[in-house]
């Protein structure tokens, strides 16, 4: 088996454990469409203020239920004991860190996907001209949001207070990400050029980069304890 | 051991030596600011705080990837004892600034940059040290210096993304333009000076501190393992 066919294994094995349970993307698809109505009463958007609040609505709708999901990562090989399997795979730390960042990746694009539709129909926004610059940011920053997720996953998975733990470890680290994401969302969404972007994806990109690197380095350390 | 005791006797009395050095210089020596009044003189505490919290969060980056690098337990007792103190001057930056912001700025907070990034700042070691307390005994050193390494890596890349957030707005204030006469030139490097010998001082007794609680610690499984042993023979 190649690398690439490893790390399939490894995320086609998360992705018929939930086929089977379908708890983590029911879960995750229920919380966002909970999140989105909860901040349709808290910030009453009217047609008014409605453009400028949307594009902050639904990143906390997708970092909320996105942290549901990574919460479950880990956490679920924990529960079911098969983490010491996962980690007697005949393969580097970098694999399983890969193919579960990829997994997770896979369950998150999913529930946006979801929840994207939602807002289409509860806020009266039409997303399907935007799709294209609206679906590269949704990529760059749940890549990233993922990529620091599953090595908190990791992390957490093994300490006390596990979920709680896993959002105060995230949150922190992901402001430049939800500060990118949320900015170029609204400029998208206002109909901005794609010009205006550029800095906001560059951002993206650099954090994207900048984290899955530091992963490769340091996740055999956190795995090998 | 008695040799670094007297080391660390003197330097501590330099150290106290300095710091009343220090309140000399900013209540009498220094002059008063013109335009902002007595609130100014906060500003000596401040700066020198927000240099050191910095730079102890520095040390714990590099004593992190040393220790990741060289597995050595020091290097893990420097992280930690570093970013427990960068902590604590990450809290006076913080308190001190709305302080002397109410009055300036009419504000207490502002979403600039340099604030926003130091409150990120300290949020990402108050976790760190969260870490270190939820975390089993074998992992909490890795774990850590994993944090510690993400949080610091993390620093510069926010501070781009909230200086891009923030002239896309009109910024409310802009600029800090505080023009300084000597005299409060020598006031800030003599409490720059005293602050950086009290987190040293600071670091040193932490660092003692903590290789006290690991002996104690080998000493205490020592006896209990002699404890044990006592009881089997007693028993067989």
């Amino acid at each position: 088996m190649t690398f690439i066919q490893k790390v399939w294994a490894i995320v086609w094995k998360d992705i018929t454990s939930e086929l089977r349970t379908k708890e983590i993307l029911l879960s995750m698809c229920l919380f966002s469409f909970l999140v989105l109505i909860i901040f349709n009463f808290a910030l009453d958007t009217g047609l008014k203020n409605l453009r400028e609040n949307i594009s902050g609505i639904l990143w906390v709708a997708f970092i909320f239920s996105g942290l549901m999901g990574l919460g479950r990562s880990f956490g679920v090989e924990r529960d079911r004991g098969t983490l010491h399997g996962l980690l007697l795979c005949p393969i580097s730390p970098w694999g399983i860190y890969l193919g579960k960042m990829i997994g997770t990746f896979i369950f998150m694009v999913v529930m946006e996907i979801f929840t994207l539709s939602i807002v289409t129909v509860l806020y009266n926004i039409n997303v399907i001209p935007f799709l294209l610059p609206l679906g590269l940011i949704i990529f760059l920053g749940t890549l990233g949001f993922a990529t620091i997720g599953t090595i908190f996953s990791a992390m957490s998975a093994t300490t006390k207070a596990r979920d709680v733990m896993l959002s105060i470890l995230v949150f922190p680290i992901s402001v430049p990400m939800i500060i990118a994401s949320v900015k170029a969302t609204g400029i998208i969404l206002w109909g901005g050029a794609i010009q205006e972007i550029y800095s906001w994806l560059k951002i993206l990109i650099a954090f994207d980069l900048v984290f899955l690197l530091l992963a490769y380095l340091t996740f055999g350390f956190i795995i090998e304890e | 051991m008695t040799h670094n005791r007297a080391f660390l006797k003197i330097f501590q009395f330099v150290t106290f030596f300095m710091m009343l050095l220090a309140l000399y210089a900013i209540f009498v020596y220094a002059p008063v600011e013109k335009s902002m009044g007595i609130v100014q003189k906060i500003f000596y505490l401040h700066v020198p705080s927000a240099f050191l919290a910095f730079f102890a969060f520095f040390i714990t980056f590099i004593a992190s990837i040393l220790y990741l690098y060289k597995r050595n337990h020091r290097w893990d007792m420097i992280a930690f004892s570093s970013a427990e103190i960068g902590v604590i001057f990450c809290t006076i930056v913080l308190i001190t600034g709305p302080i002397w912001a109410k009055p300036i700025w009419n504000v207490w907070w502002t979403w600039d940059p340099r604030l926003t990034t130091t409150l990120i700042l300290w949020f990402i070691y108050v976790v760190y040290l969260m870490l270190r307390r939820v975390a089993g005994e074998n992992q909490r050193s890795t774990f850590s210096a994993v944090f510690g390494i993400f949080g610091f890596i993390n620093v510069p890349i926010t501070f781009l993304a909230i200086r891009l957030w923030r002239t896309i707005h009109p910024l409310v204030i802009t600029g800090k333009g505080i023009s300084i006469s000597t005299p409060m030139t020598h006031t800030l490097i003599i409490a720059s000076v005293a602050f950086f010998l009290l987190f040293l001082l600071l670091l040193i007794n932490r660092i003692v501190l903590e290789k006290m609680r690991f002996k104690v610690e080998e000493i205490r499984a020592f006896i209990e393992d002699k404890i044990h042993l006592e009881h089997e023979k007693q028993g067989g």
